[in-house]
């Protein structure tokens, strides 16, 4: 017998009564999306500006940045070209990513990428800053909310992001810029 | 009793308590977290329903749990993913060294995973001459210090940063005396960014399964599991039986419940989702039984096994926050290491059921709702049936039972107990009595409530 049949005959005899699933009936108060969001994703040590486009938005993200630095601007929709057979390595000195979510939530100030939106999975990590541009329209209040809006959504990789890479495991002082990227700046378009 | 190098828990607590200063930090810290936790939670008005909701959604896994594990195998095959199963730590960290084998490397990353450390596969791989290296911060500063993490979400929580900068100067070539936590994590960070840039094998825990769509979500705040996984060529995660959900949509309530009872943060900063392989690159999952199916048929504790590894025990406990990780002699330490343990080695673990005081914190602050402190006190009814527990405790016991048993026996006790606590204090103020460690023996009242009842009702 296998590991397997023998695994799920042990636990299949081990197994209690069948239980009911419950439903998940929670209903949040409502809320100011936008300002919950500001305050919670400012809390965790991320920045959210206001712009009015996302050529605007670009412009302002790019400020500093010199030619010399690594900059990497996603379209919005990435239809332009399969780039995900790319070497991830390849990303290991970029400076700043600007990418876009179509979805974000309130209560954690997370937003929500799927590889779609990345090119490769590793660059939000590996890039020393990180800039996220989304519509306001886009910010939902609970994670309950942002799992309805994703639904059975197919995607290789989906991932909520909140806020810089950290760490407090020296004696629970906060730094933030672990691994991950050093900052994350949330753009959100009127 | 159990031991580890021949001490038990309560030993291994004297070592950690020896220094005062230090468990005097370690206590307000981890209560500190406690705080932050209880702030956090505070803050969501529903928190009670969703951890009933929690609750219930993992009783009714494990009730289905065989049916759920053939679903999230057949959709996880159907989405690219090689599943393995392995009946035991041994098969599991055979599995691990096959895979490096396979694809002929010697070296790989590792982010945290529980479950490897129960298994010990550090040490298994080392000895097949495998270098692993353990990439959240914590976890690299205990795996250079030589030791085990104390805490399963803060590693090294039983170090000073000085310790620390120590260890950096020996291995990554600090300078000497710099133990500033900013200044090590910048260390660390260019450190273990070349590994994760030239290794091309990482293995990552796992938060939670999803039966229904065969994903997986690894949650992180450092970003270490990530950096790893999306750089390397296979990417393996392992994971026990018991972290199988029903549905995507219940990663809302648990994501909502797991980092604000961790830390005291709203959510963990990176939450991923692993559905489908990179394009070019191997994903495997690695099942686990490893006692828990066991533990599964063990009425009285098989719900310890909905736990998702928060340590909201650990941080709350008044015993694991002053006798330190360390002393639990387990990968798990706290209370809910307490009533995991016994369940893999009745007699190496018998004495943590007892590391506690039953003040039953531990169960009110877990997100999802394990009678943990009931637990604890059922493990003991079911050592000493077994004939773990040591002789001077159970006749301790015994002569205990014998004497709330028998008013006039209980009565004598008192009057006796007091009469040596007021004339001859010097019987019980002294080391041999584990009572009047760190703490003075208090005034022995004149009267028992008994007699105090007794003339006062008179009286009124």
């Amino acid at each position: 017998m296998s590991s397997r049949d023998k695994i799920l005959a042990v636990v299949a005899a081990a197994q209690p009564d069948a239980l009911p699933l419950p439903q998940v009936g929670i209903q949040p108060e409502k809320r100011d999306v936008v300002a919950q969001f500001t305050a919670v994703l400012t809390g965790i040590g991320g920045r959210v500006w206001h712009a009015a486009d996302r050529a605007e938005a670009l412009q302002r993200l790019q400020e500093g940045y010199t030619e010399r630095e690594q900059v990497i601007v996603l379209p919005d929709h990435q239809d332009v070209v399969d780039t995900s057979m790319l070497d991830p390595h390849l990303l290991r000195d970029v400076d700043l990513a600007i990418i876009t979510a179509s979805l974000a939530v309130a209560e954690n100030g997370a937003i929500w990428v799927t590889d779609e939106a990345l090119v490769q999975r590793v660059l939000p990590f590996i890039t020393q800053n990180l800039a996220v541009l989304v519509p306001k329209a886009a910010l939902v209040a609970t994670m309950h909310d942002a799992y309805a809006a994703i639904g059975k959504m197919d995607y290789g990789f989906g991932l909520f992001i909140a806020g810089p890479s950290k760490t407090a495991d020296i004696e629970q002082s906060l730094v933030l810029g672990a691994h991950g990227s050093r900052s994350m700046t949330v753009v959100l378009l009127d | 009793m159990a031991v580890v190098n021949g001490k038990d828990h309560a030993a291994l607590a004297d070592v950690f308590n020896k220094d005062k200063a230090r468990v005097g930090w370690h206590d307000e810290t981890l209560w500190f977290v406690r705080q932050k936790r209880d702030k956090a939670a505070h803050g969501i008005a529903e928190w009670e329903q969703l951890r009933q909701t929690a609750s219930d959604i993992k009783d009714h896994v494990l009730s289905r749990l065989s049916q759920y594990l053939v679903e999230f195998e057949t959709r996880a095959k159907e989405n690219g993913i090689i599943v393995h199963w392995a009946a035991d730590a041994e098969e599991h960290n055979s599995i691990v060294l096959g895979l490096l084998q396979k694809a002929g490397v010697n070296r790989m990353v590792k982010s945290k995973s529980m479950l490897t450390e129960e298994c010990h596969l550090n040490e298994f791989l080392a000895k097949k001459g495998i270098e692993v290296i353990d990439t959240d911060l914590g976890e690299r500063i205990v795996q250079l210090a030589e030791e085990a993490p104390s805490h399963i979400v803060l590693p090294c929580i039983h170090k000073k940063k000085e310790e620390i900068g120590a260890l950096f100067h020996k291995h990554l070539g600090t300078p000497a005396g710099n133990a500033d936590p900013q200044f090590l994590t910048e260390a660390a960070r260019q450190h273990l960014r070349e590994k994760f840039l030239t290794r091309r094998v990482a293995l990552t825990g796992v938060n939670f399964a999803i039966a229904e769509t065969g994903e997986f979500v690894v949650c992180t705040n450092e970003g270490n599991a990530d950096m790893g996984a999306h750089l390397a060529d296979v990417h393996i995660a392992c994971m026990g039986i018991e972290k199988i959900i029903p549905k995507r949509e219940h990663l809302g309530v648990f994501l909502r419940l797991l980092a604000r009872s961790a830390t005291g943060q709203p959510v963990t900063t990176y939450n991923s989702h692993f559905k489908k392989p990179r394009k070019g690159a191997e994903l495997h999952v690695v099942l686990v039984d490893n006692g828990r199916s066991r533990q599964l048929a063990r009425k009285d504790f098989r719900n310890s096994l909905k736990c998702i590894r928060c340590a909201a025990c650990f941080n709350t406990c008044p015993v694991y926050r002053r006798s330190g990780g360390h002393s639990y002699h387990t990968a798990i330490a706290g209370p809910i290491g307490s009533i995991l343990a016994p369940n893999l080695d009745m007699r190496q673990y018998a004495d943590l059921p007892f590391a506690s005081t039953l003040c039953g914190s531990c169960s009110n602050v877990c997100p999802v709702k394990i009678d943990i402190h009931d637990q604890l006190y059922k493990w003991r009814q079911v050592l000493g049936k077994e004939g773990y527990v040591p002789k001077s405790k159970e006749l301790g016991m015994k002569g205990l039972a014998m004497a709330v048993n028998n008013a006039t026996m209980f009565s004598v006790g008192g009057k006796l107990g007091r009469w040596v606590m007021r004339n001859t204090p010097f019987v019980v103020n002294n080391g041999m009595n584990p009572w009047f460690k760190q703490r003075e023996m208090p005034e022995a009242p004149k009267e028992s409530f008994r007699e105090w009842y007794a003339k006062n009702r008179k009286e009124g």
